[in-house]
């Protein structure tokens, strides 16, 4: 009984253990051609992989790094969040705009429980009135973006004494010769990571975003689960405005515009699938550092910065494409 | 009241969206002397012509069960061309910012028909990258229409009605009766209903959606060029959002993004909605910031009711 | 209705002349596996030809290559004397070969005119729809089907059964010579099946060859005239039905005979383990009341539609009661979701395996501790040695045959994808374990299995609610029987001491004939 399928198996399996460098390759192809980038900047900019350019590179691209960390978990839990450019916004003009108001330690606060309320109104609807995501986050973008514009009466804000303040070290600061962002960006994907391949919660978030309906009939809290995840979103939106606030020490009101596209960027490059129930942080991290390492590398060669994005598009399709491709064992789709 | 959920649903003779827009109709009516009158009204058309052409397009793109992100980049580079051009004369202007929307459109649609990878992404890649290709063009440089021709279209009358607004509405008709009377009408709700099926029926599946991303380009394309003779000009940031603007407009009409259903009436009445509520309250003197707000929670709002009265339809369990 | 008042072979007057089709050494690879292994196969006119097999036995994979969705890799399609090679579904269409799909092929919100004529819409110039050409062609062809719907009907509104008759319409719009059905009436409720049997019918009086695909051996006997039987993708014989037996069918299918162990049901009961009193949730079923005790395996059997698997849900806190309580263990419980049933002993296998039962793209070992994260985690963190403890465990006990844990259970037969569920729910120590159609699309050997492990668990003490439309089924495990009709219980019987007649009797809305009635509470 059922031979058939273990043969199938069988040879499968066997298939896999010869080929099995190939496969890796294949399977990290993303990481493949994350080194073959890399080794092709650094033959025109000698500059291109020093220490201090690959470290500002990193810390350039926290910003979108930690947002992304929390997407990912979104997008691993079956939904999206667009809502994070304009929640970028939101937080970074609170935070600032609260710090000469009551202080560093209360804006900071204030800017995390507000952040993650806004979060949870995301959660709710997603998760407990189980609407789609894609048109909620559509929809909180717009809102979002007008309550910062009613808070900030359409102006930009900033920090006053910008020199004295111990609320430069997020976006500032060094710890052990390490940018405060980089640290940051490291300890959330870690920490996130970890959660994610090895608690119970982050199996429950894997089994929502695989099959929605299983998890529910196996007993998974499934409201909860998806609620949780643009918790985390949230937060991460919440640090990521932290650091920005506190490098650039003032804000626009539009200053999170377009993020979403940025990250969402970099998690699909990465290789983390939009259907849900797969993806990784690691993925994340790397599909993030590709996009900062093109722009940085780009610019070294003395392209304009817009230049980029001509990359960022064909590399994004590219590896999507790819990556179906060998799935399907063949290049192109064969329907007319 | 089983009508009333009937109505509601859209089963009925009216849409839903169309009840909503005759109520804020009413009600800005009694706010604003000046909201009925003609001129305010051609107004209102004028304004959501931009959104609307390209809402058009959308329908038909998310009926097909794909949708595109990149209307607003395709926009914004038509424009750019239309008025960057006109050294060779508009007419050439015109048509090379046209052709832009075409080409953009068919290599969109072509690459998700040939790679398979879904229209999300292909479309967000494109929005990032022809925005790119906006910058590379005008080295972010904004143009001005030197043509006076050119700027005066976008102001131009027959009669008392607008050009732009006869444009549109001309435009509505045409693309309701295609979708409604047509072979590939039809066709693109077969392909978005049940991919599998129309596959088996021997349906050209990606013939049809490249068409439809092809449409949806040379849509952009024009709102873009009729933007630029609104402006006499061009920036290179422009038409950003309008991706968020013309999906809010085609969802409120009642199209699913999950494809196999929507209209083009419905998608007039969403349009029209997000004009009339941005232009009674500006007559009421309520900040733009306010707008964003209330239409993000209109939205929101016609989610939910939408979901209700899907939930009691079926007898499942709603996970 | 009922299989024994079955006229056998009704249709045997058919035409024994040549064939019109011949499939003959077909073969089919895919990667790293050989699907059909020359396989042939033919069909007279006017003939219903059975095509059985287990699952994973190449019954669909050979009408598929039959209807040109997959091209094989080798062997011969001759049609009516002439070779054929189909590149895809349309060509075989063209040619006559249709193939009725087990999942419904339409689209919702179109009418019934565009889904019969789906990929040839009739078009006038300027790409228009023909719409009078177009509603007059489906009428004619609804006609023909005694359909009482129209052609202006949107499908989104019909019943399945009205679905399945548009599915059959499609069939007909090219002149069909052969017309393959896979696994038609597994959507069907016993109403629906005798409409089906007379299109059937209808078809063979034309001259049309059919392929009957289904695992119901009552139907096969009623409407074949020829059985072949596929075993692990090779042909392995064709019989006339007319001188054959189910017992010799299933031999060739699997191998050997199968027995039904109908004596080995648990004896032994405890306390009432589950009391419904008048459960009502409104508009779906109502005024339900029955029990089942630790150690009884209690039958809940009607037709699809009945309520049934509401019911199920209601217990297991997917729905929530307007009306009733349900008790467990003598103590009136509010079950507010399914967590809470978990966390309350329940256990529910669902209908639909593999969209309500897996995570299909997860491994098996992952699917098996899903309902029961608790016990193989300490401080939220997975104990991924005490999960695979708990995986060998049940894969040992129920012999779930996979290579790896690691193997997605997309990957798997239905019968192991079933036990891996079953393995779910037995690791949350559940005291109450209802199955919904447990053993839908199974092939007969998994079947068996899962009938004796119910057996089992129940002497075991469990407390066990079999959901079925399959009255083989609910006869072989049940110690009793309730039976539903729209919504509501229309009788319980003891399950050793009940005639086939009168079980169809309570499910169809008949009055039955001195049942035990609907009694709350069974003698215990």
């Amino acid at each position: 009984m059922a031979s058939v399928e273990q043969g199938k198996q069988a040879i499968m399996l066997n298939k896999k253990y010869k080929a099995g460098l190939l496969n890796f390759l294949s399977a990290q192809g993303i990481l493949v051609f994350f080194l073959i980038c890399m080794f092709a900047f650094s033959l025109f900019s000698e500059q291109f992989l020093s220490q201090s350019n690959i470290m500002t590179v990193v810390r350039q691209a926290s910003i979108i790094g930690i947002i992304a960390v929390g997407v990912t978990v979104v997008i691993i839990g079956g939904n999206l969040d667009l809502s994070v450019g304009s929640m970028l916004s939101f937080s970074t003009v609170l935070v600032v705009d609260l710090h000469d108001k009551i202080g560093p330690a209360g804006a900071i606060i204030l800017m995390f429980v507000l952040t993650l309320l806004i979060g949870a109104v995301n959660g709710f609807l997603i998760g407990f009135m189980r609407l789609n995501s894609l048109i909620v986050t559509l929809a909180m973008l717009s809102a979002i973006q007008g309550l910062v514009l009613i808070y900030s009466g359409g102006k930009n804000v900033d920090i006053a004494n910008q020199s004295d303040t111990w609320f430069a070290f997020f976006g500032r600061g060094y710890v052990l010769g390490i940018a405060v962002p980089v640290i940051l960006f490291a300890l959330l994907a870690i920490i996130v990571q970890v959660v994610m391949s090895y608690t119970s919660y982050g199996r429950r978030i894997f089994a929502v975003g695989g099959n929605p309906a299983a998890a529910v009939y196996s007993g998974i809290r499934k409201n909860w689960c998806v609620f949780s995840t643009y918790l985390i979103s949230a937060f991460c939106v919440a640090c990521a405005a932290l650091v920005l606030g506190s490098r650039v020490m003032g804000s626009q009101n539009n200053v999170g515009q377009g993020y979403e596209l940025l990250v969402l960027a970099g998690i699909i490059l990465g290789g983390t699938s939009l259907l849900g129930g797969a993806g990784s942080v690691w993925k994340t991290i790397i599909g993030v550092l590709i996009l900062g390492f093109i722009q940085n590398g780009l610019l070294l060669l003395g392209y304009p910065y817009y230049t980029q994005w001509l990359v960022t598009w064909v590399i994004i399709i590219l590896a999507v494409w790819l990556d179906l491709a060998n799935k399907r064992k063949r290049l192109f789709t064969t329907h007319s | 009241m089983i009508n009333m959920k009937d109505f509601l649903k859209g089963s009925g003779f009216i849409q839903p969206i169309w009840v909503f827009v005759i109520a804020i109709t009413v009600f800005f009516s009694f706010m604003s002397e000046y909201f009925l009158s003609v001129g305010n009204l051609s107004n209102i058309l004028v304004q959501t012509s931009t959104i609307g052409l390209i809402a058009l397009g959308m329908t038909y793109v998310m009926i097909n069960g794909n949708i595109d992100l990149s209307v607003g980049a395709v926009l914004g580079l038509a424009a750019s061309l239309s008025v960057g051009l006109q050294d060779y004369g508009i007419t050439i202007a015109v048509i090379a910012a046209l052709a832009s929307g075409l080409v953009l459109g068919a290599i969109n649609g072509l690459i998700v028909w040939k790679t398979g990878v879904n229209a999300f992404i292909v479309t967000l890649g494109a929005m990032i990258g022809v925005r790119g290709l906006i910058f590379v063009y005008t080295e972010e440089q904004s143009f001005y229409a030197t043509n006076f021709a050119f700027s005066d279209f976008g102001a131009a009358s027959i009669g008392p009605f607008p050009v732009l607004a006869i444009i549109f509405l001309v435009c509505t008709l045409v693309m309701h009766l295609v979708l409604k009377k047509t072979g590939h009408g039809r066709n693109t709700f077969a392909v978005g209903g049940n991919p599998e099926a129309a596959l088996d029926a021997g349906i050209r599946i990606g013939r049809h959606m490249m068409i439809n991303f092809i449409i949806v380009g040379f849509f952009a394309a024009l709102a873009g060029v009729l933007l630029a003779t609104q402006m006499g000009a061009a920036t290179p940031n422009l038409g950003r959002d309008y991706e968020l603007w013309t999906i809010t407009a085609v969802v409120l009409g009642g199209t699913k993004l999950t494809g196999g259903y929507g209209s083009i009436t419905g998608t007039l009445g969403g349009v029209l909605a997000i004009g009339i509520l941005r232009n009674g309250m500006n007559l009421m003197q309520v900040p733009a910031f306010y707008v964003l707000v209330i239409l993000g929670a209109i939205l929101i709002s016609v989610l939910i009711i939408d979901q209700r009265l899907n939930v009691h339809a079926s007898k499942g369990v709603s996970i | 209705m009922s299989t024994a008042a079955m006229n056998r072979n009704a249709a045997h007057g058919a035409s024994s002349s040549s064939p019109v089709l011949s499939l003959i050494d077909i073969t089919k690879k895919f990667p790293g596996v050989v699907a059909l292994n020359k396989v042939s196969f033919d069909v007279r006119a006017g003939e219903v030809h059975a095509l059985l097999g287990e699952n994973g036995a190449g019954k669909s994979t050979l009408m598929k290559v039959l209807a040109g969705k997959h091209q094989p890799n080798g062997g011969k399609i001759i049609l009516a004397g002439e070779e054929k090679s189909f590149e895809n579904p349309k060509q075989a269409k063209k040619s006559g070969i249709v193939l009725i799909h087990q999942e419904q092929s339409l689209v919702p919100e179109m009418s019934v005119a565009e889904n019969i004529f789906l990929g040839s819409l009739p078009l006038k110039r300027g790409n228009r729809v023909d719409w009078k050409k177009l509603h007059a062609d489906s009428t004619e062809i609804l006609k023909r089907l005694k359909c009482t719907f129209s052609s202006r009907d949107m499908v989104s509104n019909l019943s399945i059964a009205k679905k399945q008759m548009v599915e059959i319409a499609r069939a007909l719009v090219f002149t069909p010579r052969i017309v393959v059905f896979d696994e038609p009436t597994a959507s069907l409720t016993d109403h629906e099946k005798p409409v089906l049997y007379d299109i059937i019918r209808n078809l063979q009086e034309q001259g049309v060859g059919i392929v009957y695909i289904s695992h119901r051996m009552d139907e096969i006997f009623h409407l074949s005239q020829r059985i072949s039987v596929l075993r692990d993708g090779e042909y392995n014989g064709t019989l006339n039905t007319a001188e054959t037996s189910e017992d010799e069918v299933t031999k060739l299918m699997i191998g050997r005979t199968l027995e039904l162990d109908h004596a080995s049901k648990p004896s032994e009961f405890g306390e009432k383990m589950l009391e419904l009193r008048h459960l009502t949730v409104k508009g779906v079923f109502e005024d339900i009341s029955f029990n089942v005790r630790k150690g009884e395996i209690v039958g809940m059997y009607g037709l699809v539609g009945a309520g049934r698997s509401e019911v199920a849900e209601t217990i297991f806190g997917l729905r929530q009661p307007s009306a009733g309580e349900i008790l467990l263990e003598g103590k009136a419980e509010t079950i507010r979701s399914s967590h809470d049933a978990v966390v309350k002993g329940i256990a529910l296998v669902p209908e639909d395996r593999k969209d309500q039962g897996l995570i299909l793209g997860m491994n098996c070992r992952d699917n098996m501790t899903l309902s029961a994260l608790g016990s193989v985690s300490s401080m939220g963190f997975m104990k991924t040695g005490e999960e695979k403890v708990v995986y060998d465990k049940y894969q040992q006990a129920m012999k779930i045959k996979t290579p790896s844990w690691r193997q997605k259970v997309g990957n798997l037969s239905g019968g192991n994808q079933q036990k891996i569920v079953i393995g779910k729910w037995l690791h949350t120590h559940p005291k109450l374990l209802i199955l919904d159609e447990p053993t839908r699309g199974i092939d007969v050997g998994s079947k068996a299995e899962i009938h004796a492990l119910i057996k089992e668990l129940a002497r075991s003490g469990y407390a066990v609610l079999v959901i079925s439309s399959e009255m083989p089924e609910v006869l072989g495990v049940s110690n009793r029987i309730i039976a539903m009709y729209d919504g509501r219980v229309t009788a319980e019987f003891d399950g050793d001491a009940v005639s086939e007649d009168k079980l169809v009797q309570a499910i169809t809305g008949q009055n039955v004939t001195d049942a035990r009635g609907p009694a709350p509470a069974a003698s215990a």
